[in-house]
């Protein structure tokens, strides 16, 4: 018997058709991975198995089968038995999807307790056990900890805990390390794959991170509006991908050991448009003072691609907060270029919330224009028809509203309302991370476009190593506020000198499962030494 | 700890010194003889201008304000014609009209006010808190849309219907109860309860349907949360989902609008308090202003000020106590 069977399995949520007829089997102790983009519908299978489309008005068809139990036929009773105690969840977002009012150790005792009749006493020596098992150093302290107190690291470790209290012989790992920086997330796929050396569990990998279901899995299914595009061994999915949609996303997958393609015609650095000197920035008083960034200096030039890099909480979008002025410097100077204003604007993160949910895209870009007094509304209107082409949208688009548009459009329509003010240099806070890899692939494309034709200087702020080396020319490593390493993109990447560069480099999935073994074999030896 | 009630008591300070301040200045400027009002229709203007250098209306404001702050912390003699009447600090000074102590006014008024509220409070967290989980919980079924119903009813009913029809049917009709007429708790505890019971009621159902429409909202919001999915996928029950998870999650913007409304109340529930005949602080506000009153006005807006005051420091702890993220400052 299979430890998971799903048959012909459909989910739709009103009209829409998430899952269209997907079947696989996972055997008893395997590992498989969902691939796929977002809306490709992976996360809607994981949450079919444990049935938890039950009472949400999602129509759900076909059979799933889990550890025996038939999970559309099983009365509720069966089903409680099943969550938790045969097939266990592991959640995207560690802080939010643990309560905040509870301690850790409380909350693993109570799922255990509702699995496994034992005391209250015995069911929090348990928590504590299990918190021991997956690498929370002195336990029985810290399981009286809330959320809020641990690292992200530590919380997704903390759910990990919950996953094994009751032994369950499935482990179902929603994004488990999307939200974690890559030397957490290896720590973290390194875990799992100890655990189900060990204890002989099943897993199934929901993720949109190639790299990760390298690192982790035996199978791999790649998944695309709802259906299957592909199904093998992840050797060959990934090294010798039959689909072409399979093919198309590994191609668009960035790699931290690839040079950046040649981009046209190898312009000369230009004249300096941004100088930075000793940058400090400080927040907070007294005992709670906290340095975000501690002396960083540096210089722009146009045309050129500053990539900064750095983990959480290194210091790097405060750092490019300042740039754009949005932050008063503590200490330090920011000089404009040969005397000139700066004109730094910036694209952020989210398209989602840093558009105006309420206002057309067009005013959203025409901000700027307004704002540097332009009142002709013939002109805004033309200019703004002119960004919306520029950046690959349409004129006609100035009247929709942002949630018409997808999250790469969004982007872009980010990008139009940075160039609206004509700026010599944007700094991109993580412009991608929130995007799938076609559609970042797509943006990273427009950001070197508009560099090339306008003499843009970037600032490219992000976690990801390998995106950074996609776009950058010179990169800039951050740590505590810090930079440990700068210079060329290549000679950082594939000469790294300082010790947490190559700590970071190690950590970066590999996409062929062979280099990903034998680099946790070296992260293992290293560890053990 | 200690700092968060030292910079609360200090902040309490300034706020009842602020509310008095604008009390004082609303009655300089309010038009109308207070001398003619106080003394009577009849009173010849001699009488009058006698009582008005009686009670110092003639002085400047804040003459009047010093008068009132030196009562305040050491205390004042009044010659009350023939004799010397002492009263001491904390005084708030002698009422205009019938020349008793404000102090003492306050001290017969409150127990009153805070009898009823207390109760009130008790009940209309029960009923408020609890109809509000339920139709989160039954959300889209017949019952949620009965209980919305009903508690749409609760918010639209002016208190005197609802204390009115409730008096007649169980009272009159029924017969189940006398009509309410305060009893001191000290007096006789279970009477004071017996007869407590239709003005809680009535004051209670009415706060009710506000705590039931925010609970539901609340509680919809936090069982949309990642936290309350992680606990359904480890199969805990929906009780305990509901109880243990969601409920302390929802419970903040509820104790935040208790503690308002419980400090409004203490001086706000007129309506209930003249309805039932309860001889309390709000319906002895509204008298004091309809004679311009002002040592009784400033002394009882205090105390509402001071009840409002201290309700949100109990909700702020509260608040602490239900969330450990949350640090008192």
């Amino acid at each position: 018997m299979s430890l998971v069977d799903v048959k012909d399995l459909t989910v739709e949520f009103g009209s829409l058709r998430a899952v269209d007829g997907l079947s696989f089997r996972l055997e008893q102790g395997g590992a498989l991975a969902l691939v796929g983009e977002s809306g490709s519908g992976k996360s809607t299978v994981a949450s079919a198995l444990l049935g938890l489309h039950r009472g949400t008005g999602a129509r759900v068809g076909g059979s799933v089968e889990v550890a025996g139990t038939d999970v559309e036929q099983a009365s509720d009773e069966e089903l409680r038995r099943l969550r938790g105690g045969k097939a266990a969840m592991v959640f995207q977002d560690p802080l939010s999807s643990l309560d905040p009012y509870y301690a850790i150790g409380d909350q693993i005792a109570e799922v255990y307790r509702v699995h496994a009749r034992v005391s209250r006493r015995a069911a929090r020596a348990r928590a504590v056990e299990v918190l021991e098992r997956v690498g929370i150093p002195d336990a029985p302290r810290r399981s009286r900890s809330r959320p809020h107190e641990f690292s992200g690291g530590m919380r997704q470790r903390a759910l990990i805990a919950m996953a094994l209290a009751c032994e369950p012989a499935l482990l179902i790992a929603d994004e488990p390390t999307t939200a974690l920086d890559v030397t957490v997330q290896a720590q973290i796929l390194d875990l799992l794959h100890t655990l189900r050396e060990e204890t002989g569990l099943g897993l199934l990998l929901v993720t949109h991170d190639v790299g990760v279901a390298a690192e982790s899995v035996d199978e791999v299914l790649v998944m695309r509006h709802g259906r299957a595009v592909e199904h093998g061994p992840v050797g060959t999915v990934l090294g010798a991908p039959g689909e072409t949609y399979t093919r198309d996303l590994l191609a668009a997958v960035p790699r931290v050991d690839a040079r950046r393609a040649a981009v046209g015609e190898a312009g000369e650095p230009g004249e300096v448009v941004l100088e930075a000197t000793d940058l400090r920035r400080e927040f907070g008083r007294g005992k709670k003072a906290f340095t975000a960034v501690d002396g960083v200096s540096l210089t722009i030039r146009r045309g050129e691609t500053l990539g900064v890099v750095g983990e959480s909480g290194s210091g790097k979008t405060t750092l490019g907060r300042m740039l754009v002025g949005l932050l008063e410097p503590t200490a330090g100077e920011i000089k404009p270029g040969g005397g000139v204003r700066p004109d730094v604007q910036m694209v952020f993160q989210d398209p989602v919330s840093s558009l105006n949910p309420r206002r057309s895209v067009g005013e959203s870009i025409a901000d700027p224009l307004r704002a540097r007094g332009e009142r002709d509304e013939t002109r805004i209107r033309g200019r703004v028809t002119e960004l919306l082409e520029r950046v690959g949208l349409e004129g006609a688009h100035y009247d929709r509203y942002p949630h018409e548009f997808s999250g790469g459009q969004r982007q872009r329509v980010g990008i139009a309302r940075a160039l609206a003010a004509d700026p010599r240099v944007i700094v991109c806070d993580e412009p991608v991370s929130a995007l799938d890899v076609t559609t970042q692939a797509q943006v990273v494309a427009l950001l070197g476009e508009l560099q090339r034709e306008l003499g843009l200087a970037l600032v490219f702020v992000a976690h990801d190593l390998a995106v950074v080396r996609q776009v950058s020319d010179r990169v800039a490593v951050m740590r505590h506020g810090r930079i440990v390493e700068s210079g060329p993109a290549d000679e950082v990447y594939d000469n790294p000198q300082d010790p947490y560069t190559q700590q970071l480099l190690a950590a970066v999935p590999a996409l062929d499962p062979e280099v990903a073994a034998r680099r946790r074999a070296a992260r293992r030896e290293l560890a053990a030494a | 700890m200690t700092g968060f009630l030292l910079r609360r008591a200090l902040g309490a300070v300034v706020t009842l010194l602020a509310i008095s301040v604008i009390v004082y200045v609303v009655f300089f400027v309010t038009p109308g003889n207070v001398a003619q009002i106080t003394c009577g229709p009849r009173c010849s203007p001699e009488q009058v201008h006698q009582v008005a250098q009686q009670l110092r209306l003639d002085d400047p404001l804040y003459v009047r304000y010093w008068h009132f702050l030196e009562g305040l912390v050491a205390g004042q003699d009044y010659s009350t014609g023939t004799s010397v009447e002492h009263c001491s600090a904390p005084c708030l000074g002698l009422s205009y009209q019938s020349d008793q102590q404000v102090t003492q006014l306050i001290l017969t008024k409150l127990p009153v006010s805070l009898s009823l509220v207390f109760g009130a409070m008790v009940l209309w967290l029960i009923l408020g808190v609890g109809t509000g989980v339920l139709s989160a919980w039954r959300r889209g079924r017949l019952s949620e849309r009965l209980l919305t119903g009903v508690t749409l009813a609760g918010v639209a009913t002016p208190v005197f219907v609802i204390g009115l029809v409730l008096m007649i049917v169980v009272c009159g009709q029924l017969q189940l109860l006398p009509f309410p007429q305060y009893v001191k708790f000290t007096d006789d505890p279970e009477q004071w309860a017996w007869n407590l019971l239709l003005p809680w009621l009535s004051l209670a159902l009415i706060e009710a349907a506000a705590f039931a429409r925010l609970t539901r909202a609340s509680m919809l919001e936090t069982l949309a949360e990642d936290h309350i999915r992680t606990f359904r996928a480890y199969g805990v029950g929906e009780r305990s989902v509901i109880g243990r998870h969601a409920l302390r999650g929802a419970i903040a913007p509820v104790i935040a609008l208790n503690a308002n409304n419980f400090g409004s109340a203490v001086g706000g529930a007129v309506l209930t308090e003249t309805l039932f005949g309860l001889p309390g602080i709000g319906q002895e506000l509204v008298h004091a202003v309809n004679v311009v009153d002002l040592p009784v006005v400033v002394g009882m807006v205090l105390v509402i000020g001071f009840f409002v005051v201290l309700a949100n420091a109990v909700a702020d702890v509260l608040y602490a106590v239900a969330d450990r993220r949350v640090v008192l400052a």
